[in-house]
């Protein structure tokens, strides 16, 4: 810095610590509880160190369910987003990348159309059109599929836009070195194309993953059997049980497992997760 | 920035687009039209008959005490979760970029919750708060403070202001870091050089260079209020108590459930999509512009 003031450093490093205790004190908590009993959690004086349950409420949250209610196991739950969260990242990165070849390497009529109408979809997110999706969906008998759960939420632009904006920092000697070896438009795409976009690629796939894991009201409105649900619209369910005392420390070990594996993604993939932040704002 | 280069096929280019058209088509233009359409229409419970009502719908919504009522919790929620959100992580980022040597290990430390599903930081949020078990709801009975988030309507709005908050410092602190790490340190110096001290550089110089920043992330913190909170506020309180965390994208979900009134949930629709639509031509129009240096 500019100047250098002891005290300075020491407020920062303050404020700094407040901050990450602000941040992980929520998930220190869950964690916490998942590792209690039943009657430790719902006692209301849980203390603030790991009990001795751990074990037992992971077993009985991933493998068995919940004591009294009939409820399916997280472990299904767990498969289900891994499933939709994976559908959806691939799929988007699919469609998206083919759409942005063709506007950016080819000319035909009707280019600027087509980009504008992915492009409009950029503006309406699927709460707002979220009932007469649903009817589209029941319509082409989707619900409680992989399919239905997947497809409505890969109809975006943010993919299209990223990858046009990457392919247009290609080198144009690049297209015409290959037409000159005599490539056509699948080698290019193949064989230059491609593997220069693997980092954009990634860094799609690492954002489309959180997002696609992390979706709620869609798979909660369009799952009726609980063998269908994903994790996060899963745990809602424990909490607000209508007839007898929600199991919280099941919850809370939900909740946690529920965060695992995005934060894991966006821990151990930093540098991908914040290319993908920021160029998919741009 | 067009190529110049380019392959000539005629029929190709309409084949790669045809999977991203077809799906847009499916499950963007129809549902939306289809939005549009129902909120002419007046359906029986059944969904067996409809007939064309006109501006009924939209009449009746804005006769409906309990429409305005969603508005200004809309508009209470997200100014609130907006200026805490923003302000927190702006003090974080200017901290963290004074030590670049600690900003990068803070960084991994700050940004995870990015990562949490909204409605799992509901669920968080209210085991830390429930009335009963909460751990941090214990030293405000202490305080015989009457805390009650499930049947207090400002309480409820607290909890999930604070839950959305939470949630969204994280995104607000990445960029504003990669913002304040933007900024020339010889202007900074300059500044010092004139004798100008932290406080009067933060605010003469980084908070006006940082501006096009903050305005993005205004733009992108009044969206995530409004659509990626559903999922903390259906967590918290489902809309409760008494309706005092109903917004107006809770509002839609709400009123259109087991088929329900749907032309009054599609014309609720509309009414939002008007409104995204506007604030994104709003970020198009002022972002693109502003962003300078």
């Amino acid at each position: 810095m500019v100047e250098h003031r002891p005290w300075n450093d020491i407020i920062a490093y303050a404020i700094l610590t407040l901050g990450v205790f602000i941040v992980a004190f929520p998930v220190y908590l869950a964690l916490i509880a998942s590792t209690h009993d039943a009657a430790t959690v719902v006692g209301g004086n849980m203390p603030l160190t790991p009990g001795g349950h751990a074990l037992d409420n992971y077993y009985r949250a991933v493998f068995v369910g919940g004591s009294r209610a009939i409820r399916e196991p997280v472990g299904q739950m767990l498969l289900n987003s891994f499933i939709s969260a994976t559908g959806i990242a691939l799929g988007k990165i699919f469609i998206s990348i083919l759409s942005a070849y063709a506007v950016v390497y080819f000319r035909f009529p009707f280019r600027k159309t087509a980009f504008w109408i992915i492009f409009v979809t950029l503006m309406l997110p699927v709460e707002v059109r979220i009932y007469p999706t649903y009817k589209v969906i029941a319509d082409l008998h989707m619900l409680d599929t992989y399919a239905g759960l997947i497809m409505p939420l890969i109809a975006s632009a943010t993919g299209t836009l990223l990858f046009r904006q990457f392919f247009m920092t290609i080198p144009e000697e690049l297209l015409e070195a290959s037409r000159i070896d005599g490539a056509g438009p699948f080698r290019f795409f193949w064989d230059t194309l491609l593997p220069l976009s693997v980092t954009t690629i990634a860094a799609l796939f690492v954002i489309q993953f959180i997002y696609g894991w992390n979706q709620y009201l869609w798979p909660l409105l369009i799952t009726t059997q609980d063998s269908m649900q994903t994790i996060v619209t899963g745990i809602k369910k424990m909490l607000y049980t209508t007839d007898e005392l929600a199991e919280w420390q099941l919850a809370m070990a939900t909740a946690i497992l529920a965060m695992l594996p995005p934060v894991a993604v966006v821990v151990f993939m930093q540098r991908l997760f914040v290319r993908g932040l920021v160029e998919t704002e741009k | 920035m067009e190529k110049s280069v380019v392959f000539n096929n005629r029929l190709l280019p309409y084949l790669l687009l045809v999977p991203q058209l077809i799906i847009t088509f499916v499950f963007f233009y129809w549902p939306a039209s289809q939005a549009v359409r129902q909120s002419f229409l007046r359906e029986d419970a059944f969904g067996l008959n409809s007939e064309f009502v006109g501006l009924e719908n939209y009449q009746s919504l804005f006769a409906d005490p309990g429409y305005y009522k969603s508005m200004l919790t809309t508009l209470v929620f997200s100014s609130l979760v907006a200026a805490l959100s923003l302000s927190i992580a702006l003090l974080f980022a200017t901290q963290a970029d004074k030590n670049l040597k600690a900003a990068g290990a803070y960084k991994t430390l700050m940004i995870w919750p990015y990562a949490v599903a909204p409605a799992v930081a509901g669920v968080l949020w209210i085991f830390m708060f429930h009335p009963t078990l909460g751990t941090l709801a214990r030293p405000l009975r202490w305080m015989n403070f009457d805390w009650n988030p499930l049947l207090n309507g400002t309480h409820a709005m607290i909890l999930v202001v604070m839950a959305a908050v939470w949630k969204q410092i994280s995104y607000n602190f990445l960029f504003f870091l990669a913002g304040l790490q933007s900024i020339p340190k010889s202007v900074l110096e300059a500044g010092a050089i004139d004798g100008a001290g932290p406080m009067r550089r933060f605010w003469t110089i980084t908070f006006p260079l940082l501006s096009p920043t903050t305005f993005f992330l205004l733009v992108v913190n009044v969206v995530y209020v409004f659509f990626d909170t559903f999922g903390i506020i259906d967590a918290v309180t489902g809309g409760g108590p008494a309706g005092a965390t109903t917004t107006m994208v809770y509002k839609v979900f709400a009123d259109g459930r087991l088929g329900g009134d749907l032309g009054g949930s599609a014309a609720q629709s509309v009414v939002l999509m008007v409104i995204v639509i506007a604030l994104t031509a709003v970020q198009f129009k002022y972002v693109e512009r502003k962003v300078q240096y």
